[in-house]
């Protein structure tokens, strides 16, 4: 186990009410890396996903976050990772602002003038300024999911979980999140975890990848996509990283 | 300690003190922290300690700072941050602030409150009027069996509405039967007029508690249903769904609800006016010390034809309405969880509110007909 990771996964087994949906995952995802986790439609990509956040316990293995288990960050009290859910689950009751400031209200000692300077720099950052006070129901899909990603900064986490962060947006606006991502990995130098299925994105923005395999419930390969796509073991992974390739080769590439 | 600015020539520096920047200075006016409120300078100079390890509240700070200068437009150029802070700062002035937020405007005074409640209210019952209207062009085609409904839906709806509100309906008549009598019996006992307490229940259970409380309990337990349903399905775009294949909501959801309370509210009336009776009978009868078949015999007398299709009728009303108004809420709901929960509690207050305002109009109406 690599004790300066940012998440080790040691043989965790995956899986609802005791019966696991991938087994046997062994990764280590470093500080500032963006890691993703990749795989054909029910191999148990959120599955995954929840379990690292503490959403479904593991059947199996353990997850570490800085060496230590998710319980004992929960124990000082805030966790050590912050996540964007695939629909933004924005608290539709709440202004986007209040959505933001939420989390620091639970979690830390601060004062309302505080929380809303932070919460207000915060989405400056995914560039959502003068938006504050709008309903998340009045968002587009791009803007939910880049006040999701603001909520997600809340705590300055030194982890971020991302749940098909590209789903149901458009290139443009997908390329503008990615752009986000990197940006905010770049300038906070946090640890991002995502999971997708969008090669563009994969592409654009991963570091490396790990694929799950739904047909033999285990990860297939573990590394860069470009890298993969040549030379993975495993010929599913090299035709679903080619897929991309192949629909490059057909159509130019927009700036 | 707080933090150093000064004029440098061209450039404003910022001392960062050795403990960082606190977080309660976000919530200062800079002028309050030493930042003159006519400084003009082109370049921020940080001028941090060695071992600064900076957070998400310094740069918050730092972006109030250049903020601030832009705001009276002076462009300012950071200088002194690490690469990592800097790009942080990028990232917050990289997208233009937008100008429709809504947290300078001012609040609206009363009169435009009231006023907007007023016609909001006018709206809501415009478009109700219109769902009704629109369910009863539906009424002939749902009757010649050509309305597009899914038959298990129906069912479903009915067994949901039906059967399994028949206890709570039983208990409330009961109690209610028997809370009248109780009150009657104590008074008129003294008057040596104990036997009217069979009128009394009857005529009041029959003839107004029985259809009202149904309602109630109904607009409580199904209507709220209905909206929260209705809501919900908005939400998930289910409506939409459904009006992409050319089928509209009045026709495929509010339909089958109105027609099924409607006719099983009667029903309702029939069963709740024999538990309210019974209740009368349970609590009078020993009190009194009358044999039952006097007190049934009272009441017999007392009900009469009318007062029991009164009541009928307006159990058929009432159900009509209740269903309605729980659609309606349902169909205008917001398309999120909240909009859901406002759609549940605005449908029981606006059903139990109808249901009493429709009562003292039926109250009028017989009155004018000597009924």
């Amino acid at each position: 186990m690599d004790a300066g990771a940012a998440i080790s996964l040691d043989d965790v087994d995956v899986g609802y009410g005791g019966a696991p949906v991938q087994s046997g995952i062994r990764a280590q995802i470093q500080r500032g890396e963006i890691f993703a986790i990749v795989g054909d439609s029910g191999s148990g990509k959120s599955t995954l996903l929840k379990t690292m956040i503490g959403l479904i316990p593991p059947c199996r293995g353990s997850i570490r976050f800085g060496g230590e288990p998710l319980a004992q960050h929960m124990e000082r009290g805030a966790p050590p990772f912050g996540v964007l859910f695939q629909n933004g689950a924005l608290w539709t009751s709440m202004t986007v602002e209040e959505n933001v400031m939420l989390p620091m209200e639970l979690q830390r000692d601060s004062t309302p003038a505080e929380r809303l300077a932070l919460a207000r720099f915060k989405l400056a950052l995914v560039g959502l300024a003068g938006h504050e006070h709008l309903s998340p129901a009045s968002l587009s899909g791009g803007m939910r999911k880049r006040a999701a990603l603001a909520r997600a900064l809340a705590l300055d986490p030194g982890v971020l979980f991302l749940d098909e962060p590209s789903a149901g947006l458009d290139p443009l606006t997908s390329r503008r999140l990615d752009r986000l991502v990197t940006g905010l990995r770049d300038g906070l130098g946090i640890t991002v975890v995502l999971v997708t299925h969008e090669l563009e994105s994969l592409y654009r923005i991963a570091d490396r990848m790990l694929f799950l395999d739904g047909e033999v419930h285990r990860p297939v390969a573990l590394g860069a996509p470009a890298e993969l796509a040549q030379h993975a073991d495993s010929a599913k992974v090299r035709d679903f990283l080619r897929t991309r390739t192949a629909a490059n080769a057909a159509r130019p590439e927009v700036a | 300690m707080e933090p150093v600015f000064r004029i440098d020539a061209n450039e404003l520096v910022l001392t960062v003190p050795a403990e960082g920047i606190r977080a309660d200075w976000l919530a200062r006016p800079l002028t309050e922290l030493g930042l003159a409120a006519g400084a003009a300078a082109h370049v921020l100079r940080v001028d941090a300690p060695s071992a600064w390890r900076w957070s998400t509240v310094d740069a918050a700070f730092l972006a109030a700072v250049v903020r601030d200068f832009e705001g009276r437009s002076h462009a300012l150029d950071v200088r002194g941050v690490p690469k990592e802070l800097l790009s942080l700062l990028e990232l917050s002035r990289a997208a233009p602030v937008a100008s429709h937020g809504s947290g300078g405007q001012r609040r609206p005074g009363i009169r435009a409150r009231v006023g907007a409640l007023a016609l909001a209210a006018v709206e809501d019952a415009r478009l109700l009027a219109e769902l009704l209207g629109q369910v009863v062009l539906l009424l002939p085609r749902y009757a010649a069996g050509r309305a597009r409904i899914r038959r298990t839906d129906v069912w479903e709806m009915l067994a949901d509405c039906g059967h399994r509100a028949l206890p709570i309906v039983a208990v409330v008549n009961l109690l209610m039967g028997g809370i009248l009598a109780f009150v009657g019996a104590v008074e008129l006992e003294d008057f040596g007029a104990g036997i009217y307490v069979a009128n009394l229940v009857g005529i009041a259970s029959v003839r107004e508690l029985t259809p009202i409380l149904n309602a109630i309990v109904i607009a409580g337990r199904t209507g709220a249903s209905f909206a929260a349903t209705l809501a919900t399905m908005q939400g998930n775009e289910e409506i939409d769904a459904l009006t992409t294949l050319g089928v509209t909501a009045e026709e495929f959801l509010v339909l089958p609800r109105v027609v099924i309370l409607s006719l099983l509210m009667p029903l309702f009336f029939v069963y709740g006016s024999v538990f309210a009776l019974a209740g009368g009978l349970l609590v009078a009868t020993p009190i009194l010390g009358l044999s039952p078949v006097a007190y049934l015999a009272q009441t017999q007398d007392a009900i009469g034809g009318a007062n029991f299709a009164i009541g009928a009728l307006k159990a058929l009303v009432f159900g009509a309405v209740v269903a309605l108004i729980g659609c309606h809420q349902g169909l205008r709901a917001s398309r999120s969880a909240a909009g859901v929960g406002t759609a549940t509690t605005t449908a029981v207050v606006n059903s139990i509110i109808a249901v009493i305002a429709l009562d003292a109009l039926f109250a009028v109406c017989a009155h004018a007909l000597r009924i």
